[in-house]
């Protein structure tokens, strides 16, 4: 049943992380904003080291081994949080990585996420290389001579650079741009790049939960003051550096020289690239068609609008002549075909126009609300057992036709936050006896906020919100991947005796009227 | 609800070792495995200069009529062709050839130097230096030689240069 052997593997780490810091601060869920909270700590102890440093090629090495030795508990601190920190945000861009490739989340609507993701990694990379450098120590030259081989390798280049690292050829000048690229022109590229990373994406959030922050920020400090970052001995271009304590988070490509020519590396380096980037066309995947507007149903509210997890929907002002101020219009390009948009049409209400076909602001073609509200009433006329569970289910989390038994039906929506509140009643209504919402697990949905929205909806907390007169005994939220079929199957079982145990309640309450 | 623990010291204490873990991998990648350049018996050798070859044609005088066809501004008694001699280099150790290569000039017109570059690991002690060098196409053989005895000690990189005055250069110096 289970999917393919990557995302089970993905699905046993993020289950071991949920047991240990819970949905709430499960890493897992919350890398990209770790990686933007270990370059926040990349970024001020590297403002921090600017200031002792020495930029002279003479200067450079005392100057880092001052911070290290003399004020060790400061600027050494600093060096070792800078160096761990730097180190750990490969690890946790890699996982990033890993999750979106495990999950299927780097084809289709998400292309270009992908594709610019690739690029950011290189350029935090060569901004790490740089960094290298700057200690100009034993390691700084093996990196220097290698970056220059393989500058030299391409045809813009030349082959002079490499003369730059013989004995006496290194100059001051050159130097400084070295240091000019990494404090200034390698990051204002990756914060760029972090940008255009991101920038098909809405609520985009850049600080992880503060207890995992804590976390991080702790261990990693507890890291710098058990085993500081040390350096080598001091450059010398007359001699070659024998043993070397590499960094792999970002000098990996390096001990290729010893093995390959400077253009075989550059291939290899290239052809990962390529292929990585090149992944959303290699494992296609077919999208359902975007989500449609009517105008005639529309009132320009901007719930959707807000909802949009991918800022697929624009407002703009009224073209049909109505008498609202506003319409939305949906970019087919930037549509996920998630439904969350249908969802949060307050007139995606199935107790609307019952006799006709249901018509909405804005729905999906594939599943219409009409659809969802057909499904649901047959559905539910079509049990037997008691007492009646409904569970609406999506595409990713866990298929809910896995929990078929005679009280129990399973309704599949393309992602729980499709649903409207109101629907949730209207099951109620046609003689369900409660309604579960699975879907995506807590904090890690497939299209980002369904699963959170539908919490918020369901609390009070978002429009539009689940009204007061629903029996919100009668409903549960679980969500669950596909692994879990034990853990919701229990939590249905005690939803089951619940019910049983409000429906005893309600027939005795009639029964002595 | 997805499972976890409800019981909060054990949840830090699975909390204190997923980061432990983490923080171990950061450690260990950041230095290990540690990788060995050359091994404690070799020294290097790097040749590394820029060298323009000679032109391959010589310059020749204009004569009195071809000046005169010119206009005023543009009579240089020479007229030269721009393109250079690609540049023939071989080094040899102990007799035996350790490099040998032709780097044509680059550009359009073939009128740049040549960037050598090369490095070679050797065993560190006493070795016989053959360097040789043709940078003309108008000259047989090799217009540039040094036969030299050299020592070098482990790690040490012996650096190859040329320079038009003086030719092949030796750094550090050996005697």
């Amino acid at each position: 049943m289970l999917v393919n052997p990557v995302k089970r593997a993905y699905l046993a780490l993020e289950s071991w992380f949920n047991l240990s810091f819970g949905t709430e601060w499960n890493p897992l869920y919350h890398l990209g904003t770790l990686s933007f909270f270990l370059l926040w700590i990349i970024l001020i102890s590297g403002l921090y080291l600017f200031v002792p440093y020495n930029g002279s090629i003479a200067g450079a090495y005392a100057s880092v081994e001052y911070m290290t030795h003399e004020q060790w508990y400061l600027a050494g601190v600093m060096r070792s949080l800078h160096r761990y920190a730097s180190d750990a945000v490969v690890v946790t861009i890699l996982l990033h990585l890993f999750k979106e490739f495990a999950s299927g989340r780097f084809r289709g609507f998400r292309w270009f996420s992908w594709v610019t993701g690739v690029p950011t990694l290189w350029m935090l990379v060569t901004l790490g290389i740089t960094g290298y450098w700057l200690v100009w120590d034993e390691l700084a030259q093996y990196v220097a001579v290698g970056s220059a081989q393989l500058m030299d390798a391409l045809p813009i280049f030349s082959g002079a650079m490499t003369r730059n690292f013989v004995s006496g050829g290194m100059t001051d000048r050159f130097f400084i741009l070295v240091e000019f690229l990494h404090l200034l022109g390698q990051p204002l590229i990756l914060v760029f790049m972090l940008w255009l990373h991101v920038k098909r994406m809405s609520h985009v959030s850049i600080n992880p939960p503060r207890g995992l922050a804590m976390g991080t920020f702790f261990a990693l400090l507890v890291l710098s003051l058990y085993q500081p970052a040390l350096s080598h001995a001091p450059a010398n271009l007359a001699r070659v550096p024998q043993e070397l304590h590499i960094d792999w988070f970002y000098l990996n490509v390096y001990p290729l020289l010893e093995l390959w020519s400077p253009q075989d590396v550059w291939i290899f380096t290239t052809a990962v690239t390529v292929l990585l980037m090149a992944m959303p066309w290699l494992m296609p995947k077919k999208e359902g068609p975007a989500a449609v507007v009517d105008l005639d149903h529309c009132n320009g509210c901007g719930i959707c609008f807000e909802d949009c997890p991918f800022d697929a929907i624009t407002m703009q002002a009224r073209t049909d002549g109505a008498r609202y101020e506003h319409e939305v219009v949906v970019n087919p390009s930037l549509c996920a075909s998630c439904g969350i948009c249908a969802g949060s049409c307050p007139a995606s209400n199935p107790f609307r126009s019952s006799r006709e076909t249901l018509k909405t602001g804005i729905d999906m073609p594939q599943l219409p609300v009409d659809e969802m509200r057909r499904l649901t009433r047959e559905t539910v006329e079509a049990m037997s057992g008691d007492p009646k569970i409904i569970v609406f289910g999506c595409e990713h989390g866990l298929n809910v036709d896995r929990l078929k038994r005679d009280d129990t039906r399973g309704i599949k929506l393309i992602c729980s936050g499709m649903l409207p509140p109101t629907l949730v009643e209207y099951t109620l209504k046609q003689g369900a006896d409660g309604v579960m919402v699975t879907g995506c697990r807590q904090n890690d949905c497939f299209f980002r906020f369904g699963n959170s929205w539908t919490r918020l909806r369901f609390g009070g907390e978002r429009k539009p919100i689940l009204r007061a007169r629903a029996e919100r005994e009668r409903i549960r939220v679980h969500g669950a991947a596909e692994p879990d079929l034990r853990s919701i199957e229990a939590d249905l079982a005690s939803f089951r005796k619940h019910l049983v145990e409000m429906n005893q309640a309600v027939a005795s309450a009639a029964q002595s009227e | 609800m997805m499972a976890e623990f409800k019981n909060k010291p054990l949840r830090y204490l699975l909390q204190a070792i997923n980061y432990t873990v983490f923080m171990a991998l950061v450690w260990y990648f950041a230095t290990s495995p540690s990788i060995k350049i050359i091994a404690d018996d070799e020294a290097m050798i790097t040749v590394a200069f820029s060298h323009a070859g000679q032109l391959r044609e010589p310059c020749r005088r204009l004569t009195q009529e071809e000046l005169n066809a010119l206009p005023p501004n543009m009579r240089k008694p020479e007229d030269c062709p721009r393109e250079r001699s690609p540049v023939r280099i071989e080094i040899g150790l102990d007799g035996e050839k350790l490099y040998s290569e032709s780097l044509q000039p680059p550009g359009l017109f073939e009128d740049g130097g040549v960037d050598v570059y090369y490095r070679k690991k050797i065993p560190a002690g006493a070795h016989q230096l053959s360097l040789k060098m043709n940078d003309s196409v108008r000259i047989e053989g090799f217009n540039h030689n040094l036969e030299q005895q050299i020592h070098v000690t482990p790690a040490q990189i012996l650096l190859i240069g040329f320079e038009n005055r003086y030719g092949f250069t030796l750094s550090p110096e050996q005697n």
